[in-house]
């Protein structure tokens, strides 16, 4: 007699998750559209989208003020956490995160290159960035396929003393800037999801959105690589093939990202560790959570950042730690046994 | 009968290092296989060749008279199933988890797994004793239930032929029978062919139908563990002392450490005599 079957129904499950967060994100997104320095708030707005007021101006700031930003801020969050997600799976770290093969550093001298020429955020900067970040990424691929096989070792350390070079020549870069840059530099580094139009983000968006498809239909293979690549292997997965296309496609992606965005830091280090402490290790569940979680994180974060403080606005990059990491430790309290 | 493995003229090397020299030899389908020698003989090399997951460069390969490289690794997952050395890592999934991971190869790019694939799984817990455990983490278990878990996961794949990696060592005594004792029943029952790598002479000779003795990538041995384990290729190959004799139990070759002391005590005595 055999037990009966349990069904597991993976479906099911998955879309527990995305029914379950999606409301938190929308919610956070509506937030998001509904609140900011000029005033306009949930009354005015309502009065606007119920058509009993028709205001230009209330629909200008929304659609072409907020709604590119909410948006890029979604954006931003999904990309860094799946990033981390990733990285912290093939390369079975912990403290992974998606700068960790130096793709950040490229982008950030390519960055303050632009700064520094005066450039304009967009095309000059981002190009710039992306095209730093690109090359880093080439440079450590080179530097590691010399070796059998991209051994994980090697492409940690060489992601590791790409960063450091980087952060020298950053360095250099700051010392020689006069002060008029000096501020738009030190936002850039830190993470500023402000003047980025409605075009550019939906540019990005084209950018990411095949990247998110291809992590999704490759997550199991994540969850086979965790095996270690030789039992992956005989569970007929191309490790190899599998490894490399998920390098590219990630660090694409954050490349991408961080164009636009500059170095918003911690969520992707933190996000896809709060994610596996809820939901466990399957990676078809933690990667649509952290595209949501990730994505609703930043758009809190970012709304945070532009009203707290009373003059201006801070970088976002500076909320996204001071929240996240308190709430993680909370987190790994309550889950130790 | 149909061969399960030819090897043919298999070399291998790690950089400049030969590790394998000019192997040689078949295993037939449903036989109980196992391959020992000592540390560095290439064992490990050989059985990761006919896993499929070191590509054989020189030499041949053949898996039921097709060649190895010919499978794709799909086709080969369906047919060979793999046990490593250190199988279970750090690892925050449930056994019936991993288990199921076993399934793989007959699923989609998802592996969306329908309730074929759970009964299954849950027959290969039943086989290796493991239900109990199904929800446990594999962090969590003991070595032994680790090592039961792969197995069950390896009998998941439904394979024609599971190659297993010392899949005793580190473990203790009733741990071990048991892992032959199912290796054993899974050969019977289902006709499954086994080759093992193992360092443990004694259970070589109570389980394994051949055996395949190697010394530094050369073949030194190869036939029922009567012929192989003999103390002269035995003390050859290991370079210590051995002493063979019969075990009580079905008369199998038994082998015995020969610990220094007494050796010393034997040449002493004679010496004296001789004075």
């Amino acid at each position: 007699m055999s037990p009966p079957v349990q069904p597991i129904n993976r479906i099911a499950k998955m879309a527990t998750v995305v029914l379950a967060l999606l409301p938190v994100v929308l919610l956070i997104v509506v937030l998001g559209l509904c609140v900011g320095s000029t005033g306009v708030d949930f009354d005015a707005i309502y009065q606007w989208f119920s058509g009993k007021e028709n205001s230009q101006m209330i629909s200008d700031i929304i659609w072409r003020i907020r709604f590119p930003r909410v948006l890029l801020a979604l954006l931003v969050g999904a990309t860094l956490s799946l990033g981390g997600l990733v990285f912290q799976a093939i390369l079975k770290n912990p403290l992974a995160e998606p700068y960790i093969l130096g793709v950040s550093g490229g982008a950030a001298i390519g960055a303050i290159i632009g700064i520094i020429m005066g450039l304009s955020r967009f095309p000059g900067v981002s190009l710039l960035a992306f095209c730093g970040s690109m090359a880093t990424l080439l440079l450590l691929l080179l530097m590691a396929s010399g070796r059998t096989a991209l051994r994980k070792e090697s492409l940690l350390l060489s992601g590791v003393m790409v960063n450091a070079f980087c952060s020298a020549v950053i360095m250099f870069l700051v010392s020689i800037t006069q002060d008029s840059r000096l501020h738009s530099i030190l936002f850039w580094l830190m993470g500023d999801l402000s003047l980025v139009g409605l075009d550019q983000t939906l540019l990005l968006g084209a950018f990411l959105l095949p990247c998110f498809a291809v992590l999704f239909y490759l997550s199991n293979a994540m969850n086979l690589l965790l095996l270690g690549k030789e039992s992956a292997r005989t569970l007929g997965l191309n490790a190899e093939a599998v490894t490399v296309v998920l390098l590219v496609v990630t660090s694409f992606m954050v490349s991408s990202t961080v164009s636009f965005s500059g170095l918003l830091g911690f969520v992707g280090l933190v996000m896809p560790h709060m994610m596996r402490l809820v939901l466990g290790p399957d990676h078809r569940l933690l990667v649509p959570a952290c595209m949501l979680g990730g994505g609703g994180y930043m758009v809190l974060c970012d709304l945070l950042a532009r009203t707290l403080p009373q003059h201006g606005e801070m970088p976002a990059g500076v909320v996204t730690a001071l929240i996240g990491a308190p709430l993680f430790i909370a987190l790994l309290k309550r889950a130790r046994p | 009968m149909k061969a399960a493995f030819e090897v043919q003229q298999v070399s291998h090397r790690y950089a400049r290092d030969p590790v394998l020299r000019q192997l040689e030899f078949s295993v037939e389908a449903g036989e109980f296989f196992i391959i020992i020698g000592p540390n560095g003989s290439g064992k490990t090399t050989l059985l990761k060749i006919m896993a499929g997951i070191v590509p054989c460069k020189k030499g041949k390969v053949l898996v039921f008279d097709r060649p190895i490289e010919r499978y794709s690794a799909r086709e080969r997952a369906a047919k060979i199933a793999y046990v490593p050395q250190a199988s279970m890592p750090e690892f925050p999934f449930t056994v019936m988890e991993t288990v199921l991971m076993g399934r793989t190869p007959y699923l989609g790019p998802l592996g969306i797994e329908e309730d074929t694939d759970l009964r299954i799984a849950r027959e290969a817990l039943a086989f290796t004793g493991m239900e109990h455990l199904a929800d446990r983490k594999i962090d969590q278990l003991s070595g032994g239930e680790q090592q039961r878990a792969a197995i069950a996961r390896a009998i998941c794949q439904q394979p024609d032929i599971i190659l297993l990696d010392e899949p005793t060592a580190a473990l203790d005594l009733a741990h071990q029978v048991r892992i032959m004792d199912l290796m054993e029943s899974l050969k019977k029952k289902e006709g499954i062919t086994v080759v093992m790598v193992s360092h443990d002479l004694n259970l070589a000779a109570m389980y394994g139908e051949r055996l395949l003795l190697l010394e530094t990538g050369r073949l030194a041995g190869l036939g029922a563990p009567d012929e192989v384990l003999t103390y002269r290729d035995l003390e050859k190959v290991y370079g210590c002392t051995l002493l063979v004799d019969r075990s009580p139990i079905e008369q199998c070759p038994r082998i015995t450490l020969v610990p220094h002391r007494v050796l010393e005590k034997m040449a002493r005595e004679s010496a004296e005599k001789k004075k």
